[in-house]
């Protein structure tokens, strides 16, 4: 299924902050695509292990492009069209990694990876424990998830926090192209299943300075894109953008955490910042019961209560299947989390 | 239905037979024999409590002997019914043993039931339960050893034909031409719901038609044949020619596992009709009639599976489980905070003693 690449994005993020900036004479400006890309290019040509596969993903190089490129570099044995089967691509993926390759499977829509849920959570997911150690399996997932591109129920749902609940899976989500490259690179080097959340409603609103270089994000750390002292907002993917415009918007001092990595996630600068502060809220785009804000929530007091001056709230989706036509009456903005910021301040 | 042996062990016209040496011929029914003196052995620990579960391959031995032609480099994906092919492979019986215990020497540290056997050394590649998972697996374990000039072999029973697994697998091996062997081991029943209820095909073997690649329906009580079609499979995967899916025609003389009572939904009659195709027997009376064995042979190794399995078996008794800290590792290559925090609070924990006498 191809919706158009031309998508309805967010075009903050870019003008709102750029931490890299004093690097920017020597480094080129890409969006998390060519982000994407680049560190796709980069493994592939240093590890022959490295092998792409998915829908799309060859000739066409993927409906949004990221893999754009990888099949004349690399050829066909590299950057594999599979038949239209999630559960092919994750088996197939599995199988080559238990014998030495490193697949970096393509999930065109992560609304689309349900086909795919048993091999992921019951085999991916399973396959160190259950052999003892025996059969690490070193599968990596990108796919995009997130709404706010005119895609309905099946091209915009946020599924992290059932792979968040899986034990055995890495979960990761940038919010900018230096991570996504960054992480990519450090997920294609280590040795457990990861399902890499790229935020497509930023694909290519989100602009940074990346470098042509080789570097790696650190899997499990934090990044603080705003420092505050009245409040912290803990955030991941597309809605750090979100979180950046209401930040410039109020005179609260609002602290932004970048989550990065959903599992594990960074819970010492979570506290750290949370006992400066003495606030909290959390801010995703996924459904609000049993999202990974209740799990930030109930990690945050079951470690920090004394230190809390208000409730930690949360600025979430609704409980209900992502909705066409009402989309950003659905999606978090800048207006509710403020809202909920003023609320946490006058508590 | 491709055969080289009758009921009676005797040769059929124009059978296609195996190549094999007098050695391997032996070799082979040895494991048969193997297989039946283990699943006697842990059926009746299982009956006694001292097992949690247990599934026998009564009457469906030959079947597990289609991995003869691979190489030990070759890629096995077993399900949890072929045990043949684990001891094929080398797994010993201390190590088939301690999994089923589940006690600290299992190389799979007491993460699985019983019968889901792995072992790298071995490359056997970790079993799951939900059917059908480990076809697309080996499809890409097939493609990612094709440039060494490896093979995959896939056992799942003729239930998971199915399932999606089971067709996304084949399509995408015909389609990338992966040099994979599908073994549809087509016993009869998937627990108590019969091959009629499965599919509306004659045969299971007929499926590959639909993909593109070669069906071969076999005599899965008959060694021979069994060994022959898979050894045509695997130089067919092996010259770059693509996947093969071989339906062994066997019968579940057992019931499906330690749990299920076949008495409430089958007829005894169909049971016993299977009996004179006992792959055992056929195997044994062809070896005799070749004058390879002698009843003497036959029951000298027996007694030595006896022997082994009782020692391997009364080593297994002594070993208690495994350290309460090891529930945590393999998780992830290094354990994250979060894991190791969970650890820390249930050493401080008391311990508890497991119901099932683990």
């Amino acid at each position: 299924m191809v919706i158009a690449t031309k998508t309805n994005e967010i075009a903050a993020w870019s003008l709102i902050v750029s931490p890299w900036k004093d690097e920017k004479a020597t480094m080129p400006t890409m969006n998390i695509i060519q982000a994407v890309n680049d560190a796709l290019h980069l493994e592939m040509k240093r590890n022959d292990k490295i092998i792409v596969l998915g829908e799309d993903v060859g000739k066409f190089g993927g409906v949004f492009r990221a893999t754009s490129g990888l099949s004349e570099t690399f050829g066909d044995d590299r950057v594999i069209d599979t038949p239209l089967s999630e559960e092919g691509i994750i088996g197939t993926a599995i199988g080559m990694a238990l014998y030495g390759l490193r697949p970096v499977p393509e999930i065109q829509f992560s609304d689309f990876i349900f086909p795919a849920f048993d091999q992921i959570v019951n085999e991916l997911a399973k396959f160190r424990y259950r052999s003892g150690g025996q059969y690490p399996c070193p599968v990596v997932i990108r796919t995009p998830y997130g709404g706010g591109i005119r895609g309905g129920h099946y091209h915009s749902q946020s599924p992290e926090a059932l792979f968040i609940h899986t034990p055995g899976l890495k979960v990761i989500t940038p919010s900018n192209p230096v991570d996504a490259k960054g992480l990519l690179l450090s997920a294609m080097r280590q040795n457990d299943p990861v399902i890499f959340l790229e935020p497509k409603r930023i694909y290519r609103a989100s602009k940074g300075d990346v470098s042509k270089e080789d570097y790696t994000t650190p899997i499990g750390k934090a990044a603080i894109v705003q420092e505050g002292t009245d409040c912290t907002l803990i955030t991941y993917g597309a809605m750090v953008s979100v979180a950046l415009e209401a930040a410039q918007q109020t005179d609260v001092s609002i602290e932004v955490i970048d989550l990065r990595t959903l599992l594990p996630f960074d819970i010492e600068t979570v506290i750290a910042s949370v006992t400066k502060t003495n606030r909290a809220m959390v801010l995703h785009e996924a459904p609000k019961t049993c999202g990974f804000g209740a799990e930030l929530i109930a990690s945050i007091q079951e470690r920090a209560l004394d230190q809390l001056h208000a409730p930690i709230l949360r600025v979430c989706g609704f409980d209900t299947p992502f909705p066409y036509t009402l989309e950003f009456e659905y999606l978090p903005n800048a207006d509710r989390v403020l809202s909920c910021v003023h609320e946490i301040m006058e508590w | 239905m491709q055969q080289v042996l009758d009921h009676k062990g005797a040769l059929c016209q124009d059978a296609k037979m195996p190549d094999l040496s007098d050695k391997e011929l032996l070799r082979l029914f040895d494991t048969m024999l193997h297989v039946r003196v283990m699943d006697e052995r842990m059926l009746r620990l299982q009956r006694q409590g001292r097992l949690g579960f247990y599934m026998t391959s009564l009457g469906e031995e030959a079947t597990h002997l289609a991995v003869q032609p691979l190489t030990q480099e070759d890629c096995l994906f077993p399900s949890y019914r072929e045990t043949g092919a684990l001891f094929w492979r080398g797994l010993t019986n201390e190590d088939y043993i301690n999994q089923l215990y589940g006690n600290r020497k299992d190389p799979i540290k007491g993460r699985q039931m019983p019968v889901h056997h792995s072992s790298k050394e071995k490359n056997i590649v970790s079993i799951s339960s939900p059917v059908g998972t480990q076809i697309p697996q080996a499809v890409g374990a097939a493609m990612a050893g094709r440039k060494q000039g490896r093979a995959a072999m896939v056992f799942f029973g003729e239930g998971t034909s199915s399932t999606g697994s089971f067709h996304v697998g084949c399509n995408f091996a015909a389609v990338m031409k992966a040099p994979v062997v599908f073994i549809c081991r087509n016993n009869g029943w998937a627990i108590s719901v019969p091959k009629h209820k499965q599919t509306a095909s004659e045969t299971f073997a007929q499926k590959a038609i639909a993909y593109g690649m070669p069906g071969i329906l076999v005599d899965g009580n008959d060694i021979l044949a069994v060994v022959a079609a898979a050894q045509e499979a695997v130089a067919h995967a092996k010259a770059g020619k693509g996947p093969t899916l071989i339906e062994l025609k066997t019968y579940r003389m057992g019931g499906h596992s330690s749990s299920d009572d076949p008495s409430v939904y089958r007829d005894e009659a169909e049971v016993t009709e299977w009996e004179s195709a006992d792959p055992v027997n056929r195997f044994h009376a062809y070896l005799k009639n070749k004058k390879l064995l002698t009843d003497d042979q036959e029951t000298k190794m027996r007694d030595a599976h006896v022997k082994n399995i009782t020692e391997a078996q009364n080593i297994a008794d002594k070993e208690p489980p495994p350290e309460v800290e090891t529930l945590f590792d393999d998780v992830f290559e290094e354990m994250p905070w979060h894991l190791k925090e969970q650890q820390a609070w249930l050493l401080q924990q008391k311990r508890t003693k497991s119901p099932h006498g683990h």
